[in-house]
């Protein structure tokens, strides 16, 4: 909303306060002003004036030029040459002399230019009668600014034409400061100043014959339209309204059009009620072709099919959501949103029957979004006008029609109020309000605000007011609305601060949120970077991801309805695919790249309104495993063992290594062979391995391994035990020995070591794999195992004592897995 | 006999200055002072003395001895010394030769602020409580005051899910708020009587459906803060929110609230704090206001507490939300909010 402050000013007094200071009141308030437009600061005051045109000569050397002589407010009239059509002797001005500043008129960058003494066709110009564009008030530039009869001739225009707007971010719930009453009234409050109100009184002078029988008025639905007030200006003379109302209608970013419809727009941007002039007499045609005298208004619901051709030219196609002003010949408007062509007011129109009505708000937001028709009107409307705001706009408005348009006001106003809603009257308990706020009101102090704000109050008892809320606070409904608008008026800064003092709630345990973090953190410490992506992907980037390349329909997805773009439209199925695309992102410009993301992923569920949501953990790893330097300029590669490493070192850390298994899997992403399952207890909670080539070409990376792996967070976070038990720290030499074995190449190595370990027994508290070796002198078909194994007792353990434990695992490999030792 | 021991001393002296390295010491001393060295030998000729010349003899050769053993630590000292310096100066590197850096992975900067919010917000008692993200229309809107076609709709454009049966019910949360129902709810459930207090904070992803610019995303990390109870006023919501910016940005940070409008807080304000950039002067970072909105808050509605369970008679709580990814922006100078979710590593490697 556009607030020109000397609008503003008509009805409370602000030209006495800072503008920076209004305007950081109005926004502490809850009235954010967003900007602070200062309009002709920039004029200096000395050379650009109000002039008088005295005599207009034609130009001795060119047709299209006059010379015109101002005064400007010394005594010595300048002449200057100008081609403007509509320059005349007796016209007020802006004038500006040589030195001033303006803008460029002819440029299209509009740059602001010094005025120099020209010569045109062999006359001296000593200065220049202005256009609006040429002081930056608007971008017509067909002729100069005609200023009213009465401006004062040599007055800076800057004093005279310079403004002040502020532009209001409105919020849903002030809508009652679309309007430049709405503002006065907080301004009035916030500064305890008198509030004028608009002038609406019919002078006996300006009435005529009744309007008894001239309309009749209808309305089907109260709920849809509470109250229709109509009255009817005679014998009105359409013509550009006065230089003061274009300007304020300029200033609040409104174009003028002629005085009847300027009138409306006016008093909507004053008071905050749109309204609507139909051409009279084009209705009462209308009637006269169904058969009438006289035009009969209808208000009723749009039927499906129906179409209305409005102001615009634009033909729309109606809905049972749209509510109609119709007569008896068909539809006129679409109540509250915009007018139809047939009836609006022309240059020819004499008599005027002015509408203001009040709308539901709901049905006039459904037909505003749904007819995308978001005028000034309908902004107002879908927001909530209170009815009783009819009779005062539209008498506002009849009465500028009679002041501006010498037209005659019908006596009497047809106002059919079928649904008055009713008047709000809150109990309210200061001490409620204390425990809200954290603040004491006393009944004086809360008095004042609300009265300040127009609300009425009277005292119950010490502790409580019956406040009834006026009509134009429709956000008002309970106490919490009234502390709000005391703790606003009485300033949020003045609040104080405390902590809270309120007993602390049941402590709830948050064990899988600690955690998810404590895997972050493991993660890190193994090297990758955390990536977090956009949840929404395509299921062709997915499709991608698979080696038979398959696109699951969108119906397989968590789909958008509305997606804002076709690259972001379901919800991701697997953490692979964001995965794959920060690779592809990254990978032309790092030799390395290591990233895990902790993030959900979306699946249907059945007969569910609500997808499941899974946590998991996705990793990718690809190029050296750790920075090449220039003591390891070629690291290892990152492949299966380097993925499978993370995971270990990761399990180990969340103490649940002895739980969790691997076994050889198929995945439609990775390589045949180097492609694991993991396994928790025995149950899958996702997939390792390496990307299959053809998905990495598919994808466009390179041809260079890339170890992926995801699995399900929460199973995992499940079996994190709560505590475990730490040994102590041996007071005796462990002893080591190595063994090697030879087994079939099919054999796993996790079952080596499972047999070794369930043979060994507590006793051995170490198994490393050192080496693991295949071909000559190896018979085909085998390899041979090669373990470091650590026995660790209460006691020194004797020599024989560990050949024993040896020997017991010796038999077992033989006996479980067919080993044979490899040094024997 | 003598003669032949002062002279094995001369020699062996001489010698001893010749070896410069700890092989030669050692076999200088296995040369001379060894079981088969020199000196070994002359003595073994002892036995041909006579019983008057032996302790003179004896006595000067273990003079002798004793010299040479002393002499030849000394040397090995020396030569010790020596070798040592070598060493060192031949061990010396170019230190300014770049080191072996483990790789260390980093966290992403959203996850590194949302910890510290999360961190601090723990200091006064809130505790994290997670709630899902596609959501139905009657948590993300209806049961926070907002009915179908509330004008402050127009204030959060959602993303629908598309369903084959009847409404559009399913969305994406526009905001972790739905979280405070269920939150209550999960709460009352325990003594729906007398409900017991809440102190939660609900971080997670949310969802606009906008364009994607640098100022703008359709995906955004929230955190909000919940508090309810039988005495929580406006004014430890204002000290709770001063609390937090002065340990996140400084205790120098000015702050100002300022009434606004959401449809589930009554009443509600904007929180300002003083330009990061200019201190309130007025610059290109707070649009010449000296301001920054850093979070929205208020009093939890009355409505909202009826809906999660608990009597706005008896109860009272406040509410206030943020997006880290906005307090990130302002903390680092990171003027392209699509860095975010690009996973860049040029942008993820700098925190």
């Amino acid at each position: 909303m556009r607030v020109p402050l000397s609008w503003l000013n008509e009805f409370v007094q602000v030209d006495d306060i800072p503008v920076e200071e209004l305007a950081e009141r109005l926004t502490l308030a809850g009235l954010e002003v967003e900007e602070i437009e200062h309009i002709g600061d920039w004029w200096d005051p000395e050379r650009i004036r109000v002039g008088e045109v005295l005599h207009v000569e034609k130009h001795p050397n060119a047709d299209r030029l006059v010379l015109a002589t101002v005064e400007y407010g010394t005594g010595e009239p300048l002449t200057v040459v100008t081609g403007a059509p509509n320059v005349r002797p007796g016209m007020k001005v802006a004038f500006a002399t040589v030195g001033a500043i303006v803008i460029n008129g002819y440029s299209e960058a509009r740059e602001k230019i010094k005025l120099k003494r020209a010569k045109l066709r062999g006359i001296r110009s000593e200065g220049m009668v202005l256009s609006e564009r040429e002081l930056g008030l608007s971008d017509e530039h067909e002729g100069i600014l005609e200023l009213p009869d009465d401006a004062p001739v040599g007055m800076p225009l800057r004093d005279y034409l310079g403004d002040t707007v502020l532009e209001i971010a409105i919020l849903p719930n002030i809508a009652r400061c679309m309007s430049i009453w709405g503002v006065a009234r907080e301004v009035s409050a916030l500064y305890k100043r008198p509030l004028r109100s608009p002038t609406t009184d019919w002078p006996r002078e300006a009435l005529g014959d009744p309007i008894e029988g001239k309309v009749e008025i209808v309305i089907e639905d109260p709920d849809k339209c509470p109250r229709f007030t109509a009255s009817l200006i005679t014998n009105v003379e359409v013509k550009p309204s006065p230089f003061w109302m274009q300007r304020r209608l300029i200033l609040c970013g409104m174009r003028p059009i002629n005085n009847i419809v300027d009138i409306t727009n006016y008093v909507m941007l004053e008071t905050g009620e749109p309204l609507h002039a139909f051409d009279y007499d084009k209705l009462v045609e209308r009637a006269r072709r169904t058969g009438r005298e006289t035009p009969r208004i209808i208000m009723r619901q749009a039927r499906e099919g129906e179409t209305l051709v409005t102001l615009d030219d634009v033909e729309r196609r109606l809905t049972p959501n749209d509510i109609l002003v119709t007569d008896t010949a068909g539809i006129l408007s679409i109540a509250g949103i915009m007018g139809g062509a047939e009836t609006e007011v022309s240059a020819e129109t004499r008599n005027v029957l002015l509408e203001a009505a009040s709308w539901n708000f709901l049905s006039i937001r459904r037909s505003m979004v749904s007819h995308n028709i978001f005028s000034e009107a309908a902004k107002r409307f879908s927001r909530g006008v209170h009815p009783s705001l009819a009779e005062i706009g539209n008498r506002r408005a009849a009465l500028l029609m009679h002041q501006l348009a010498g037209g005659t006001i019908a006596e009497g106003m047809v106002d059919n109020y079928p649904a008055p809603p009713p008047t709000v009257v809150i109990e309210m308990d200061l001490d409620f309000i204390a425990r809200l706020l954290g603040i004491e009101f006393s009944a004086e102090e809360a008095r004042d605000i609300l009265q300040r704000l127009e609300f009425t109050v009277e005292p119950l008892d010490e502790r409580r007011l019956r406040v009834t809320v006026p009509d134009h606070r429709m956000d008002i409904e309970g106490q919490a609305d009234l502390a709000e608008e005391l703790v606003r008026i009485y300033g949020l800064d003045r609040l104080p601060s405390t902590l809270l003092a309120d007993e602390l709630p049941p402590l709830r345990p948050y064990r899988e949120h600690l955690l998810t973090e404590r895997t972050r953190d493991l993660l890190v410490g193994a090297g990758l970077q955390e990536i977090i992506s956009y949840a929404l992907t395509t299921p062709e980037a997915e499709g991608r991801l698979r080696l038979d390349g398959e696109v699951l329909p969108d119906e397989a997805y968590v789909a958008l309805l509305n997606p804002s773009s076709r690259e972001r439209r379901v919800m991701r199925r697997t953490l692979l695919v964001s995965l794959v695309e920060a690779l592809q992102r990254n990978i032309h410009h790092h030799d390395r790249v290591a990233l895990f993301e902790v993030g959900f992923v979306y699946h249907r569920r059945d007969g569910e309104r609500l997808p499941d949501e899974v946590l998991r953990v996705g990793i990718a790893m690809t190029g050296p495993v750790e920075p090449p330097t220039w003591l390891n300029p070629t690291p290892a590669l990152a492949d299966y063992f380097a993925i499978k490493g993370v995971l270990d070192e990761l399990f180990t850390h969340l103490h649940i290594a002895d739980r969790i298994a691997f076994e050889p899997a198929e995945h439609s992403t990775l390589q045949p062979g180097r492609t694991a399952a993991i396994l928790l207890d025995g149950e899958r909670i996702g997939y390792v391995g390496e990307m299959h080539p053809l998905v990495r070409e598919a994808n466009d990376l390179p041809a260079q391994r890339v170890a992926l792996a995801e699995f399900d967070l929460h199973p995992v976070l499940a079996a994190v035990p709560d505590s475990y038990r730490i040994r102590a720290v041996p007071r005796v030499p462990a002893v080591i020995e190595d063994i090697a074995v030879i087994v079939d190449e099919t054999t796993p190595a996790a079952e080596v070591e499972r047999v070794i370990r369930a043979a060994g027994g507590d006793v051995l508290a170490n198994v490393y794999l050192f080496d693991v070796y295949q071909g000559a002198p190896l018979p085909e078909g085998k390899k041979s195992l090669a373990y470091r194994l650590t026995y660790q007792a209460d006691e020194t353990l004797t020599d024989e004592a560990a050949a024993a434990i040896r020997q017991r695992i010796v038999h077992a490999l033989a006996d479980e897995i067919g080993a044979t030792l490899r040094s024997a | 006999m003598q003669q032949e021991l002062q002279a094995l001393r001369e020699e062996a002296l001489q010698a001893l200055t010749d070896a410069q390295s700890s092989e030669a010491l050692a076999a200088w001393r296995s040369t001379y002072l060894g079981k088969k060295g020199k000196l070994s030998h002359v003595l073994r000729g002892m036995g041909k003395l006579s019983p008057e010349e032996r302790p003179i003899v004896g006595r000067l050769a273990n003079e002798i001895k004793t010299m040479l053993e002393k002499a030849y630590a000394e040397r090995a000292e020396t030569v010790r010394q020596a070798e040592l310096a070598a060493h060192l100066a031949a061990d010396a590197v170019d230190i300014t030769l770049p080191g072996r850096r483990p790789p260390l992975g980093r966290l992403h900067p959203s996850t590194q602020v949302m910890r510290e919010i999360e961190r601090i917000f723990a200091d006064l008692g809130f505790q994290v409580y997670a709630s899902r993200e596609v959501e139905l229309d009657e948590y993300n809107f209806q049961l926070l005051n907002i009915p179908p076609h509330h004008p402050a709709r127009e204030m959060q454009d959602t993303f629908y899910i598309e369903r084959s049966a009847d409404e559009n019910d399913v969305l994406l949360r526009t905001h972790t708020s739905p979280g405070q129902i269920h939150a209550m709810r999960e709460f009352a459930a325990m003594n729906p009587d007398t409900p017991p207090p809440v102190r939660i904070m609900l971080p997670g992803m949310v969802y606009r459906h906008e364009q994607i610019t640098p100022r703008s995303d359709i995906q955004f990390q929230q955190v909000e803060g919940l508090a309810i109870g039988h005495h929580i006023t406006m004014a430890d919501l204002k000290g709770t929110i001063e609390y937090f910016v002065r340990r996140l940005f400084g205790p120098e940070r000015r702050l100002r609230f300022r009434a606004s409008y959401f449809p589930f807080t009554e009443p509600s304000a904007e929180v300002d704090m003083d330009c990061l950039l200019c201190g309130g002067e007025g610059c290109r970072l707070c649009k010449g206001t000296g301001w920054l909105e850093i979070m929205g808050c208020g009093m939890v509605h009355p409505t909202v507490l009826r809906n999660g369970g608990y009597d706005p008679e008896r109860y009272t709580g406040y509410a206030f939300g943020m997006g880290p990814a906005r307090i990130t922006m302002l903390k680092y100078g990171i003027e392209d909010i699509r860095y975010f979710w690009q996973n860049d590593l040029r942008f993820l490697e700098q925190f």
